[in-house]
């Protein structure tokens, strides 16, 4: 089967189809960004982009995602490797402490900003209700949005 | 703002965790067989089957320990592995290390163990009831207690249950253990507390500390929850790596995590509040017990913090505490955020809360009328002055800036025309006494090492796990060495760089590590101000520079009287080192001048005092229960703030946590101690969506804190308290529909539940006739 992931080409063995995608990613081709916090479907810390549809890796078999183009958080920063501007704003507004969750907030925020591109606030919170976050409180993740929302 | 110092390394994905730590082919994977019971004789263990199957390295129980069957932080009454009985549920009786976790649950399912269950004491009631203590009471008292109720005009007395909370870290415990050579064994560990996971390792395995390193680079959260209880995953993985003599580890599954590990401890408070027509209080007791589990851990250092803040932001004259510790059969209760604080904070809370409806007055006024005082009132009831206190501003500030009184007339108007829908609104302070109670832990130490290009690096003894203390330490090192801060590494936390350091917690990290790094890099500093004066009386004509003139600013290093004598960094780090000049140092740190005397229940326990409150406003809808948080203002005191954009979000994720606490945090248990809700679909932290929609944060400006590091406070703890103002903003909109004419019944967390048959009790006493 064939699998597009960060804009690479991967041919992959049918045997491997039934293999989760998140031990996939992390284990087999080390993109070890997305993380597994729950392994219930229930936290986002592992969600990557299926043709920029949010899809949280845990519950995702290969098979679910043949022929698809993948977009992981190792794929977010521009080819030059500077910072996407979303990347920025969570530095620069505070919106990451451990960090765990990190990665799938700001991809699932991605999503969001691709088909919404000014979202309000109210909007931000709906988007990102399957995304948890102990660390933050949410707010400066919020801010961060909203300040990447011009560059969409 | 400085941004987090991994900031970059997390939104790129590159920042690393231990389950992202590439390990060699061999890696072991480790699993803990757990009791299923909470007290019960084990009578017989099976594990012939298990240990047969392909890919099965080695099944342990107790009697392959090879040190001591321990690992009690403090006291030693809690066991590394079980014996013959289980005194609660989650406590490891057998561990594996297999090929794969499929391998591992493979061989669980093999595996027999039969118990014959005994009697298990699950609540905190029936610990009472039986007087099942975990050690003898405690008490802080003053005054004249029977003689401050008989002179008060009016007594309230009540009882307060206040919940359980999962840390909820979204790291779950993991420790990965290397075997080196010998007796080697290095275990890169998610700990708070570095120096007792490798004191702890060190006696399972029956080795000295010499040989144990462990290594925290960072950690994905932890709350309290990793401040023991990691100890006891890697202990588990150290044993199952010293059998195997290969690389293991053990990443604990969201629901194992949940069920093993300790939470913050329930309380059971019974209060009794003596205060006169004006809302003045002249007398509280106050009994606070609480469910300690099954072993010691921190129970009695979380009760006496707890006793120590039973007084808020209050000043009592006649007052009693009284403080005990429940054994139960419950997995044994940990540090979480605020430790002991938030639980007795929220007994004091509702009864002020009490007495305002009581004397039909805003409690906003029945606070103001008894915070400590300035000049006078102002002793705490364990003999500490209430120095630099803040409260005074922070609510003639707050009150103002979120426009209360006005907004207290608005909600009423509202209640008034609304049946189904009520609004609440209500402020509450914080008082956090900063310092461990243990006054011995109140130490740190630290390492700096400057390269021969002008590069440093740092080493301390405190973890990283999301709070930003790296990013204080960048700071504080860029300020004191006068450079830039990517000059500037801080490295991963080792116990084989710096030795004997306390836990990452009590809010005191950047306090106490911060302090440690300025006292190496001024050790530094000192020999080369010597040497720098040195060369400019070699290279310049005249009175000679003097060594207290010597001053360490934007990359150069220079004499304060005579500016044109300079010399960048980087030159005279590279003749520093030409000249033998050592350009390394360690530094300690102890806080000064505080000691609490337990048995007496007197002295200074803390260092100073961090000051924060809030304002909430809450609807609540009265046919549901359901409710949100319409605005919050908060106004929190942190010093001279070493870092603006961190210590707001320590503020936003404390209050937050707490808010998840007093909210909808409920966990429950079944009749036989099974936790029922054992993952995130059932068990509810706050979400996106639950935040304040209107939420203004601001941090005390202009109010230095002397005698610490950069007068800057600590501020990890105190903000969680703030959440009372939304607990109890949600107890007036109960109590508006009854017009605020009876006392509703209440507890915590208030979930949708408890709110709903409070509004029943009400609209019931409503229909009594008088
Ligand atoms: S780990 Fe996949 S949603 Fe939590
Ligand atoms: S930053 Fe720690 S969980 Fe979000």
């Amino acid at each position: 089967m064939k699998l597009n992931i960060n804009n690479k080409h991967y041919e992959i063995p049918d045997s491997y189809k039934e293999k989760r995608l998140v031990e996939y990613l992390r284990d087999d081709l080390d993109l070890t960004g997305a993380k597994n916090a729950c392994d219930m479907a229930a936290c986002g810390a592992c969600a990557v982009l299926v043709n920029n549809e949010v899809i949280k890796i845990c519950h995702a078999h290969l098979k679910d995602v043949e022929g698809k183009n993948i977009t992981t958080i190792e794929g977010m920063a521009n080819p030059d490797g500077t910072l996407h501007p979303l990347q920025q704003s969570f530095v620069d507004a505070g919106a990451i402490q451990c960090g765990f969750c990190t990665p799938g907030m700001v991809l699932t925020a991605h999503a969001l900003l691709l088909k919404n591109s000014k979202p309000t606030r109210l909007e931000i919170r709906k988007a990102l209700i399957g995304n948890l976050c102990r660390c933050t409180g949410y707010q400066q993740i919020i801010d961060a949005i909203e300040m990447a929302s011009k560059y969409y | 703002m400085q941004e987090h110092e991994s900031a970059i390394l997390h939104c790129t994905g590159e920042a690393v965790f231990i389950n992202d730590m590439p390990v060699s082919e061999n890696l072991l994977i480790g699993h803990v067989i757990y009791s299923k019971h909470a007290h019960a004789k084990i009578l017989e263990i099976d594990f012939s089957d298990a240990v047969k199957l392909k890919g099965v390295h080695s099944i342990l129980s107790y009697k392959e320990i090879p040190g001591i069957n321990q690992m009690g932080p403090i006291i030693h009454d809690e066991l590394c592995m079980v014996e013959n009985e289980v005194t609660s549920i989650g406590q490891a009786i057998l561990l594996i290390a297999a090929d794969s976790k499929e391998i591992a649950i493979e061989a669980e399912k093999l595996i027999e163990i039969k118990y014959e269950p005994l009697e298990a004491i699950l609540s905190i009631e029936s610990a009472i009831e039986k007087y099942n203590l975990l050690a003898p009471k405690r008490k802080i008292e003053r005054g004249n207690l029977q003689k401050g109720f008989e002179d008060s005009a009016h007594i309230i007395e009540g009882t307060l249950k206040t919940g359980a909370q999962e840390h909820w870290y979204l790291e779950t415990q993991i420790c990965l253990c290397i075997p080196g050579e010998g007796n080697e064994i290095k275990a890169y560990s998610s700990t708070q507390h570095p120096s007792e996971t490798q004191a702890i390792i060190a006696e399972v395995l029956g080795i000295s500390s010499k040989d144990v390193e462990v290594e925290v680079k960072r950690i994905g959260g932890a709350f309290g929850g990793k401040e023991t209880e990691a100890n006891h995953i890697a202990a588990w993985c150290a044993l199952l790596c010293n059998a195997t003599k290969r690389p293991v580890k053990i990443h604990l599954f969201r629901d194992d995590d949940q069920i093993i590990t300790g939470k913050r401890h329930r309380f059971l408070s019974k209060y009794k509040v003596g205060f006169n027509d004006e809302g003045i209080i002249n007398a509280y007791s106050v009994e606070l017990n609480s469910d300690a589990g099954s072993a010691t851990d921190l129970s009695m250092a979380i009760l006496e913090r707890a006793m120590l803040h039973a007084d808020n932001s209050y000043f009592i004259p006649n007052i009693k505490i009284i403080g005990r510790a429940y054994k139960t059969n419950m997995p044994s209760n940990v540090a979480m955020r605020g430790f002991g604080g938030p639980q007795a904070i929220a007994v004091i809370e509702t009864a002020i809360d009490k007495i305002a409806r009581y004397l039909k007055m805003d409690s906003a006024e029945i606070r103001y009328k008894n915070f400590y005082k300035i000049e006078n009132n102002n002793i705490s009831p364990y003999g500490q002055c209430i120095e630099n206190n803040r409260l005074f501003i922070l609510f003639d500030k707050l009150i103002k800036s979120s426009d209360y009184i006005k907004r207290r007339e608005e909600i009423n108007e509202f209640n008034k025309s609304n049946e189904f829908y009520k609004k609440g609104m209500a402020i509450t302070p914080v008082k956090f006494g900063i310092s461990f109670t243990t006054s011995f832990l109140n130490q740190a130490g630290a390492l700096v090492n400057i390269y021969k290009d002008g590069t440093v690096l740092v080493n301390h003894g405190g973890t990283e796990m999301g709070q930003g203390l790296n990013t204080k330490i960048l700071k504080i090192t860029s300020k004191e060495l006068g450079i830039k801060l990517v000059k500037i590494k801080v490295n991963a936390t080792n116990t084989s760089k710096i030795p004997n350091t306390s836990a990452t917690a009590a809010s005191s990290g950047s306090d106490l590590n911060g302090m440690a790094v300025k006292n190496a890099i001024e050790t530094i500093k000192s020999r080369l101000s010597e040497f720098v004066v040195d060369e400019f009386r070699k290279k310049y004509e005249g009175i000679c520079s003097k060594k207290h003139n010597i001053k360490f600013e934007n990359n150069f290093v220079y004499d304060i009287k005579i500016p044109e004598r300079k010399i960048s960094f980087n030159e005279l780090i590279s003749n520093a080192y030409l000249n033998q000049i050592s350009l390394s140092s360690t530094g300690y740190y102890k806080t000064p001048n505080i000691g609490f005397d337990r048995e007496k229940g007197q002295g200074k326990p803390f260092h100073y005092f961090a000051y924060g409150m809030a304002v909430s406003e809450v609807i609540v809808d009265t046919l549901t229960g359901y409710n949100k948080i319409l605005r919050t203002d908060i106004l929190h005191d942190a010093g001279d703030t070493l870092n603006k954009g961190i210590d707001k979000g320590q503020v936003i994720g404390g209050f937050i946590q707490g808010t998840g606490w007093v909210t909808t945090e409920d966990i429950k248990w079944d009749s036989d101690g099974h936790l029922l809700n054992h993952s995130p679909d059932t068990y509810k932290i706050p979400t996106i969506q639950d935040i304040p929609e209107d939420f203004r944060i601001e941090l005390l400006e202009g109010y230095p804190n002397e005698n610490t590091i950069r007068k800057s406070k600590a501020v990890g703890e105190p903000p969680l308290m703030l959440a009372f103002s939304v607990w109890l903003a949600i107890k007036d909109a109960i109590s508006a529909v009854g017009n605020h004419e009876f006392e509703p019944d209440f507890s915590l967390p208030a979930t949708n539940e408890v709110i709903l048959l409070s509004i029943e009790k009400i609209r019931k006493l409503q229909k009594e006739p008088a």
